[in-house]
């Protein structure tokens, strides 16, 4: 059942320092679908992505991937078995031009993402080759975090936050490229605070509370759902 | 005239020796956020060893080099089966440092004796260079030329090179650079390798002008703290100015005030941490 899915979190308990931040969250990621992750600020979104990509280590719980169980590996081996994350605030390397920011998270795979690929995607990161990416813009900068994820032939690609702090141009560029990954058969998990975005984008939701899943299905039964949405998200 | 001359050939040697000193304990400390305390002691073994392989290998350079490929080949067993146990825990593994710098001061004086072993100056380079009337010390000389030789070589390997680029990208965001797969464990083995070889290369060439002696490490610890403080925490470029920014100072101190060196030497510094933190060229503070 498990090695269906592309990424599967079962009952995963996360905590920093003393203070509990995730109760038995469970996601399931289909392959090829975009899955998003919703809730307010503090609700444990971030963290789950944390966790994910191993900067912390769940208490409880297991992370496959494609069936493989990453729960437990340093970060480093467990993008080798293929997560991409896109992290909250981006974090480029700021001293390292566009390009060394590309080649370091390079690992080839036939017929996956290189650099001329990932230039044709973003013909902006390639004028800036050159330029040190602490000196790009938020929009550029976000773009060279996805790019700087997709060298890493992800299996499944982590987006935390994509949309925070870009212009409506930028966020509606942002948009199309994450339908255009999709179309292409990418799985991904999309962390948004931008509600409508998300849906537009994802097949499946979830929503988390104070860092419990609050609602897990369908992201069109969400999006028929105005009283769940404004009741577990807010505004919208 | 001469005095001036001296003292800031002096001075240019002496920075020559402190970045090769440097230059690895600021990567060290830029990309695995220790003060490797054991660097001063890698710096005294080294000279050390060169005093006794000269015995051998009656070429300075060579001897060098194969010290400096010993101290490394120890500085990477370091690395890899005791600071790699502690990892996650900064304050452990700067204590081990510690630790490790008396154990190697100890074996020196064990090993070698509390009497300073002079090492001798290359025959071909004894002669002073005469120029404009002023009398240059040749060896000196050949000390500015290997340091800034290593440092040519050492910023084409960190900014030209991929394995290069991903330590920088270890510097900048660590957390970040192990999310993409850069294999940090392995950069810590080369980065600690190469730092350990530089400091041990850098004993050896500075013997014929410091020899080796217990206390060496003491004394040359602090001087590479200075620069790494001066320069920034992780830059190259920053322990090539801050080296020779603090060989001037020092040198130039203890000519003219020898009671006050260190004061001018740390009263500075004071400075540096308050108004600039991050050093000259640093992203962090140290």
């Amino acid at each position: 059942m498990a090695t269906e899915l592309a990424l599967s979190v079962e009952g995963i308990d996360a905590l920093y320092g003393e203070s509990h931040v995730l109760h038995a969250v469970s996601l399931s990621l289909r392959p090829g679908t975009v899955l998003a992750l919703l809730g307010r600020n503090g609700a444990g979104k971030t963290t789950c992505m944390s966790t994910i990509i191993g900067f912390l280590r769940p208490r409880a719980g297991t992370i496959r991937v494609f069936g493989e169980k990453i729960s437990g590996l340093l970060p480093e081996a467990i993008a080798r078995r293929g997560v991409g994350l896109v992290p909250q605030g981006r974090r480029v390397f700021p001293t390292l031009t566009v390009e060394e920011n590309l080649k370091v998270a390079a690992r080839p795979a036939p017929g996956g993402w290189t650099l001329e690929k990932v230039y044709a995607l973003f013909s902006r990161l390639q004028e800036r080759r050159a330029q040190h990416a602490g000196s790009l813009s938020g929009g550029e900068q976000q773009m060279l975090a996805i790019a700087r994820a997709l060298m890493g032939n992800p299996r499944v690609l982590l987006l935390d936050e994509p949309s925070e702090g870009l212009a409506p141009i930028i966020v509606a560029e942002v948009a199309r490229t994450i339908a255009r990954l999709k179309a292409e058969g990418q799985s991904i998990v999309l962390v948004e605070q931008n509600v409508k975005l998300a849906l537009k984008l994802a097949d499946d939701a979830v929503i988390l509370n104070t860092g419990r899943i609050a609602f897990a299905g369908e992201a069109e039964a969400l999006r028929r759902d105005e009283t769940l949405i404004t009741q577990q998200l807010g505004v919208h | 005239m001469q005095f001036w001359a001296i003292q800031t050939l002096n001075s240019l040697a002496l920075g020559g020796l402190l970045f090769l000193l440097s230059a690895g304990f600021s990567l060290i400390f830029g990309l695995m956020r220790i003060a490797n305390l054991t660097h001063g002691a890698l710096f005294m073994v080294g000279a050390y060893l060169g005093a006794t392989l000269l015995r051998w290998v009656p070429n300075l350079w060579i001897v060098a080099l194969l010290s400096g490929l010993i101290v490394a080949a120890f500085g990477f067993l370091l690395e890899k089966f005791i600071l790699e146990k502690l990892k996650g825990n900064v304050f452990s593994q700067v204590l081990v440092t510690l630790g490790f710098a008396y154990i190697i001061a100890d074996f020196c004086l064990v090993t070698w004796g509390g009497d300073p072993i002079p090492i001798p100056t290359p025959p071909s380079l004894q002669q002073p260079l005469r120029v404009a009337g002023l009398a240059f010390p040749a060896f000196r000389l050949a000390v500015v030329g290997i340091a800034v030789l290593a440092a040519i070589v050492l910023y084409l390997f960190i900014e030209r090179t991929r394995i290069g680029a991903m330590i920088r990208a270890g510097v900048d965001d660590m957390e970040m650079a192990r999310a993409v797969g850069i294999p940090v464990r392995r950069l810590f083995s080369i980065v600690f390798c190469l730092g350990a070889g530089l400091a041990g290369a850098g004993g050896v060439i500075g013997g014929p002008i410091m020899s080796a002696y217990p206390g060496l490490d003491a004394d040359m610890l602090p001087l590479a703290l200075i620069v790494v403080i001066l320069g920034g925490v992780g830059s190259l470029v920053g322990a090539f100015v801050g080296s020779f920014i603090t060989a001037f100072v020092y040198t130039f101190g203890v000519a003219l005030f020898p009671q006050l060196a260190y004061v001018i030497l740390f009263l500075p510094m004071i400075f540096v941490i308050a108004f600039r933190p991050r050093g000259l060229f640093g992203k962090f503070a140290a």
